[in-house]
């Protein structure tokens, strides 16, 4: 009886804003999208660095008879120095903290830079000589590439050494801007809809502030008669965080998965999982969002 | 049944008090007469009564419950032991006369049984059986009026409050109204009510209280709009408005 009664106070309360209600689940739509979309953002980026710092590994440069920096001086590493260079890498000192490497020549260098400039005016450039030979070093602990600097940068026939994450964080700090972007424009666009909650709720209450007047003298308990209210808020949020949910679902089927997936096929990207666990995080949101900003708008029709 | 102690009330933003020192005692069963000018106080002391108003200093009791001590969420809860009436009836315009009647009951969670029973036999108590299914706009003010009578009573209340239930209606129809708050007050319920028809209050002969500027200046049993079995009275009454309050009209 109670129940059925509510309920259709708030089926009555939505059919008379119908406007104001589709301007609450259009703005919690939108900005539950944004907030979506940082998250997703955010899984990527996460993603992106458990995959790429995984395979960063740390270069140390040997001299070639053009460098000047490190211990260089304008000579060639010579094998016993490439060999000493080697010795250490073995060593008892540094071996428990790297996992594999391997040396690169100046001709492989040289064939792996052919490989990846094709086609540039950079290719047509470079010759072997330039290009330094390597040891390239992967690290059981990648956040550890200071060791190698502390224990080979003082070496004879060492250039330099240097960690491949540090072209990764520009990369990533990238990414993290435009996520913080969203989460900004996600923030602004969430003070909207909850100011907009609770215009709704109030034009809501006083356009059946006869009936409020009335439950209040017989005596309604103040959570009968808040109830409508905040359940008319959460309807609408909860339509406009379900169209949230279906965007971003949306979004990672056809534009992450059908779209980005061909145009960066080395790059691994957030799937439908992650969508799927976003989905119901929006959907809670926007519920607890009108909840609250329902409540606090309606207390003003309960003073006694 | 209503115990007023020095009670002042008031307004935020006003100098002079609604209410002024004012202390009373209505038993149960009592018919009431609240008599005075507009602004006397009247509707005030009704607010107070139903605690939609806290006095400014002095203790309200109603039906053994200090209204000072009650919280506001229980408040409903006390509001349900109370029936109100207004001169301008505050009917919802959309629902029919049997679910007027029957929302008090509804937002007050009673159950649909109790509801199918009580409702009709408020209706019948205020005669309007057979006009469930009307709207508010295709009744007469008269009927207009029973309605909310009917609503106020459903509950079955054991104190009536009617602010000037009689002042849209014409003196026929009016005396139709007060021969049913008579009949009310019959069955036991204490009827307080608030008015500017003399012509009423002199027929019936009950308990008049008369406030002028807050403060009682008349308390008499049996008496009649204006004072004329002792118009001393009214004057000492003003001059010193404990004096009247309670006890002497006794």
């Amino acid at each position: 009886m109670r129940l059925g009664l509510v309920l259709s106070e708030v089926g009555q309360g939505l059919r008379r804003n119908l406007s104001m209600v589709v301007s609450v689940v259009l703005v919690t739509f939108i900005s539950l999208t944004f907030v979506g979309a940082a998250m997703l953002l955010q899984m990527q980026i996460t993603e992106m660095k458990s995959y790429w710092f995984d395979r960063a590994q740390v270069a140390v440069y040997l001299c070639t008879e053009f460098a000047t920096i490190g211990g260089c001086e304008q000579q060639a590493a010579t094998p016993e120095q490439i060999a000493q260079v080697e010795a250490q890498l073995q060593s008892a000192t540094l071996a428990p903290f790297i996992d594999t490497y391997y040396f690169e020549t100046q001709e492989e260098a040289y064939a792996n830079f052919q490989d990846q400039f094709a086609g540039t005016a950079a290719a047509e450039l470079v010759s072997p000589e330039f290009l330094p030979p390597a040891f390239w070093v992967d690290l059981v602990d990648v956040d550890q590439s200071q060791i190698l600097v502390d224990a080979l940068g003082g070496l004879a026939g060492v250039e330099s050494i240097e960690d491949e994450r540090a072209y990764l964080d520009g990369v990533f700090d990238v990414l993290n801007a435009s996520s913080i972007t969203a989460v900004g424009i996600a923030a602004l666009m969430l003070v909207a809809a909850v100011l907009l909650i609770a215009t709704t709720i109030r034009l809501s209450a006083f356009s059946r502030r006869r009936e409020l007047g009335i439950m209040r003298l017989v005596g309604a308990s103040n959570r009968f008669i808040q109830t409508p209210f905040i359940l008319e808020g959460v309807v609408a949020a909860l339509i406009g965080s379900a169209l949230a949910g279906v965007a971003i679902i949306a979004i990672v089927e056809f534009f992450v998965q059908g779209y980005l997936t061909q145009a960066l096929p080395l790059t691994s990207l957030v799937g439908l999982d992650e969508a799927l666990l976003v989905a119901p995080v929006l959907l809670i949101a926007g519920a607890l969002l009108a909840a609250v900003s329902a409540n606090v708008a309606i207390t003003r029709y309960l003073r006694v | 049944m209503i115990r007023f102690e020095e009670v002042t009330k008031v307004y935020r933003g006003t100098a002079r008090p609604a209410l002024n020192g004012v202390s009373l005692e209505i038993l149960s069963g009592e018919f009431v007469f609240l008599v005075g000018a507009s602004g006397s106080g009247k509707s005030t002391f009704l607010r107070l009564v139903l605690k939609e108003e806290k006095p400014t200093s002095g203790s309200i009791h109603v039906l053994g419950q200090d209204l000072g001590a009650i919280s506001s969420r229980k408040v409903p809860y006390f509001r349900r032991n109370l029936g109100v009436v207004f001169q301008d009836f505050r009917l919802l315009p959309n629902k029919t006369v049997f679910a007027n009647v029957a929302f008090t009951l509804q937002v007050i969670g009673k159950s649909k049984g109790f509801i199918h029973e009580a409702v009709p036999d408020a209706l019948r108590t205020v005669g309007l059986e057979g006009k469930e299914g009307r709207f508010p706009h295709e009744l007469s003010g008269g009927e207009q009026q029973r309605v909310a009578i009917a609503r106020a009573l459903v509950n079955k209340p054991a104190i009536m409050l009617a602010d000037e239930p009689t002042g849209n209606l014409d003196p026929a129809t009016s005396a139709g109204i007060m021969t049913l708050l008579e009949r009310i007050n019959a069955n036991g319920t204490t009827v307080i009510m608030a008015t500017h028809d003399a012509g009423i209050v002199d027929r019936l002969q009950r308990r008049v209280i008369e406030v002028i500027g807050g403060r009682i200046v008349r308390d008499e049993r049996g008496g009649g709009y204006q004072t004329q079995a002792n118009p001393v009275l009214s004057q000492a009454g003003a001059a010193s408005p404990r004096l009247s309050a309670t006890g002497e009209a006794r």
